[in-house]
């Protein structure tokens, strides 16, 4: 180890002061107490979440359901559930940081009350969080879910490497979370730059929780492109040619391939920052010809596809949610294939607008410049696409609509700040400023989170069978706009004015107000995370009235509208048939659906295994002991899963059978709870009327 | 039906039914696989490249390497793509599995040796001072050349693994399907090479 500083061979960098009260205990300074005691109940909301949920799961005697419903099912559904729950128990870790930030710098003239070393830790978590542990799985578990539903699959084309995906991410936030009980995070920032992350100038754990946690995640994700896109192209129902794929899944494939090529560069980033800081490489240090702008290359060619990577689900999930909430079929439909997939092509060539200001030439960085305002034009064609969508349409205000409609707005918005920076002379005056800091929220809060949010509201009855409470989402969606825009449009003004970004205290009173006013945004998005929570609360308490077996609550278009809600495992009885795009509009259209098969066939599906779950235990031990230098730890971890992988190849019974009788009886049961139930207008949309069964738009007039 | 392709590369065919119904979606997903991999090696490259002149006073390629070692490892590897080429056959043809064990053994022998070659190369390398922590250039070579040289590795357990089950399981679905993605990796890492023996070895002695 060229670190020079000691370890123990049995306990590694541990000791007592990697506990987060143990330096307020050692030097009882007002600052040490305060902020020792935010960073210890924080600690302890840690620890005491996971005792909760312990004592929970085993007070209802959950532990084999979890253990055999859950954890080792490779049911792409589940995962896909498993996925958003994780996002969500992250998200509310990144939206509590954030308030934190706007909190202290709404104190922060002279001083404020967090340390500089503390604010470090939270923007570095804040946004390797939101980025890598609430985006990333957010899509990743939509995508799954909803994704082999739509093209008529019964599951992904590998089952248990998805399920080995979501095990690595997981893996990586539960690092993320540990780093807030034992040690500290990276003061780095998201991106991790060296040299400030090297050994010489980061001594500490910090990078190397952020180096592992990011590696895991980002080897995670790589898979799950690869999985993504092969079951695109290999698993789709008979007659589902790609031009009649919903768009969701055309955002899928495309963000898919992007992870496919873009992931690989973080991972390469992160492992040659890793040889620097383990073995001595000199990679990206300041002497011995290391050369840093390597890094902020290879950061920038993962990171800015990456933008594409979380925005193009949301824009799928928008473009489903235009066209099911104004009862016409998507316009434009083909520009919209096309706008797409010129984006995924794009953004592989923009990644240099992230450092304009590092020393490029001006021709240089006008070209990358050119190319950024370029990724407008396909934008642009989309929100015209998606507003020609509602003209004269049924449109229904219901909570996704929201979110949509917010959207669109605010992403308008986000896009011209985006225009301004893509011209270098301008990007010269506001970087490193918070001017950079409202645009890419701009973009990722409108354009990732509604999206995810709305695509939350608008799956959630398929997957659970009841519908979420509409009173408390929309308060929800409502209170997420505005404390957007409370929150971010200030920080434009503060960039203007020169504020530079990640800084913990400033000595300018001009920034005063927009700091204040940036922190009651801070609060709104605090309620709006709040009535979430309430949401879910109220309506798990309404479910019975809110049940929509049928499975159709919003007269949808595609072909997951076309099964029961929840789905069975197996998702359809036979595979679809599809003649058009919009199959289930077209049948219900047709009066064609809802309709029993000839004939019944037995049904293989993958078997249960418990492989995801232990390489998640394995890469989290390895993770940690990597950390810590426990290099005891790693070497066994590190076997165990080669050793589980290469035994996994021997085995030969991967599948298991459900009989056609079994299928039979459930289709049958479930259309007899069809045909009892009373097709419902868009008029009982939002109300216990609606079961699930739609009249559809087009015969809605004849009714 | 014989004609039909499932997949770019070697298609098992219609007499081999079900492995071939298999490989459509296996090897399909492995060839999307390689895409990344590909992308790895790319960057190491690229970084490898954008390092030549950063060795910071220390050993540079012409004090470092062994064009003649780096030559026996380049048909070393060369060999073993045409013995892994020579399995796939009697994989495909013969279903004879003696004769398919014996190209798979040679292929295994021939990487070992281009593995043995390689560690001591490097140890070489060590030892005249250029070692990965004196400079830029010198991690850069570090990161690319093992990490091909770990992929072989990788690759040769795979190998045996395959061999093992096909003594336990004789040649079914899962034997055949791994060993048409083995295959494609095999080949992979030996385009690698050529592309390391030129740009590294050849470009850098040139």
């Amino acid at each position: 180890m060229s670190g020079g500083a000691t370890w123990d061979p049995l306990l590694g960098r541990l000791g007592l002061d990697a506990l987060p009260f143990w330096s307020m205990i050692e030097h009882p300074t007002r600052p040490e107490i305060v902020n020792g005691s935010i960073a210890t109940a924080a600690a302890s909301v840690v620890v005491l979440g996971a005792l909760a949920v312990v004592v929970l799961v085993t007070r209802k005697g959950w532990w084999r359901a979890l253990w055999s419903d859950w954890l080792t099912s490779v049911d792409h559904k589940k995962i896909g559930i498993m996925y958003v729950v994780l996002a969500f128990v992250m998200l509310a870790r990144g939206v509590v940081e954030a308030v934190l930030m706007r909190a202290q710098q709404a104190f922060g003239l002279g001083g404020g009350f967090l340390s500089p070393e503390h604010f470090g830790q939270l923007f570095s978590t804040h946004g390797t969080i939101m980025i890598f542990f609430v985006a990333m799985p957010f899509l990743s578990g939509l995508i799954n879910f909803v994704m082999p539903l739509q093209i008529g699959a019964r599951d992904v084309s590998f089952p248990v490497l998805n399920s080995i995906s979501l095990g690595l991410t997981a893996a990586g936030a539960g690092l993320v979370m540990v780093s807030l009980v034992v040690g500290r995070f990276s003061t780095g920032g998201w991106s991790g730059y060296p040299p400030f992350t090297e050994l010489a100038y980061s001594p500490g754990v910090g990078p190397d929780y952020w180096i592992w946690s990011v590696t895991l995640s980002s080897l995670g994700s790589t898979l799950t492109g690869v999985n993504f896109a092969v079951t695109i192209y290999k698993q789709r129902a008979p007659g589902m040619h790609l031009f009649r794929m919903p768009l969701f899944c055309w955002t899928a494939l495309c963000t898919s391939i992007l992870m496919i090529f873009a992931m690989p560069p973080l991972t390469v980033a992160t492992l040659l920052l890793a040889l620097d800081r383990y073995a001595g490489f000199h990679f990206f240090t300041t002497t011995l010809g290391g050369d840093m702008m390597n890094y902020a290359n290879l950061f920038w060619l993962f990171g800015h596809p990456e933008v594409y990577i979380l925005i193009l689900p949301a824009f799928g999930v928008f473009s489903e949610v235009f066209s099911t909430f104004s009862g016409k079929r998507l316009y434009g439909y083909s520009s919209l294939v096309a706008a797409t997939m010129v984006i995924a092509v794009l953004s592989f060539t923009v990644w240099l607008h992230h450092f304009f200001t590092m020393g490029q030439d001006a021709d240089i960085n006008a070209a990358f410049g050119i190319a950024t305002m370029t990724i407008g034009i396909p934008t642009g064609v989309k929100v015209y696409d998606w507003l020609l969508t509602l003209f004269r349409g049924r449109v229904r205000l219901t909570t996704p609509m929201i979110y949509a409609l917010g959207f669109t707005v605010l992403f308008v918005v986000g896009g011209l700040s985006g225009i301004l920076l893509a011209n270098p002379t301008i990007d010269f005056q506001v970087h490193n400023t918070l001017f950079l800091v409202a645009h890419f929220h701009n973009m990722l809060v409108p354009g990732l989170l509604f999206g995810m949010l709305a695509g939350y509201s608008f799956w959630f009855p398929k997957a659970f069978g009841f519908r979420l409470d509409e009173r408390w989402g929309r308060i929800s969606a409502l209170a997420w706009i505005v404390g957007f825009m409370l929150a971010f449009f200030p920080l434009y003004a503060l960039g203007l004015l020169g504020m530079p970004r990640r800084m913990v205290a400033f000595f300018q009173p001009a920034y005063l107000p927009w700091t204040i006013a940036a922190g009651l945004g801070g609060l709104v998005i605090l309620f709006a995370l709040f009535s979430l929570v309430v949401q879910l609360r109220v309506s798990v308490g309404a479910r019975e009235a809110n049940r929509v077996p049928v499975g159709d609550p919003w007269d949808g278009r595609s072909l997951e509208w076309a099964t029961a809600a929840p789905p069975p495992e197996y998702n359809f009885p036979v595979l679809p048939e599809v003649g058009s795009r919009d199959p289930f509009m077209t049948a219900k259209e047709a009066g064609a659906a809802y309709q029993e098969p000839e004939a019944y066939e037995d049904i293989e599906m993958p078997a249960n295994s418990a492989l995801g779950a232990l390489l998640c235990l394995c890469g989290g031990a390895a993770g940690f002991g990597l950390v810590w230098y426990l290099f005891w730890l790693v070497v066994p971890a590190l076997a165990v899963a080669l050793g589980a992988l290469i035994a996994r190849s021997f085995l030969r019974r991967t599948t298991r059978t459900i009989a056609a009788g079994e299928v039979r009886r459930t289709h049958r049961h479930w259309l007899a709870e069809v045909s009892r139930t009373a097709a419902v207008t868009r008029a009982g949309e939002c109300d216990v009327r609606n079961r699930g069964r739609a009249v559809p738009a087009a015969l809605e007039a004849a009714e | 039906m014989s004609l039909q392709r499932r997949h770019p590369g070697l298609n098992l065919g219609a007499a081999h039914q079900e492995a071939d119904d298999a490989s459509e979606v296996l090897v399909f997903g492995f060839w999307v696989f390689m895409m990344s991999d590909l992308i790895v090696f790319g960057l190491l490259f690229a970084t490898y490249a954008t390092m030549l002149g950063a060795t910071a006073g220390g050993p540079g390629p012409r004090d470092l390497f062994d064009l003649r070692s780096a030559f026996v490892e380049t048909m070393l590897l060369l060999a073993s793509s045409f013995t892994f080429g020579m399995a796939s056959l009697a994989l495909k043809y013969r279903r004879d599995r003696g004769r398919l064990l014996f190209w798979l053994g040679l292929t295994l022998a021939l990487g070992a040796g281009f593995l043995g070659f390689e560690v001591h190369d490097f140890l070489a390398m060590i030892a005249k001072g250029g070692a990965p922590s004196r400079s830029g250039y010198l991690s850069a070579f570090f990161a690319l050349v093992p990490l091909h040289g770990l992929h072989v590795t990788a690759a040769s357990l795979w190998l045996v693994v395959l061999t093992v089950q096909s003594l336990v399981f004789g040649l079914d679905t899962r034997v055949k399907t791994g060993l048409l993605r083995l295959g494609i990796l095999w080949h992979f890492l030996d385009l690698i090479w050529i592309g390391i023996f030129s740009f590294v070895y050849l470009a850098g002695l040139a």
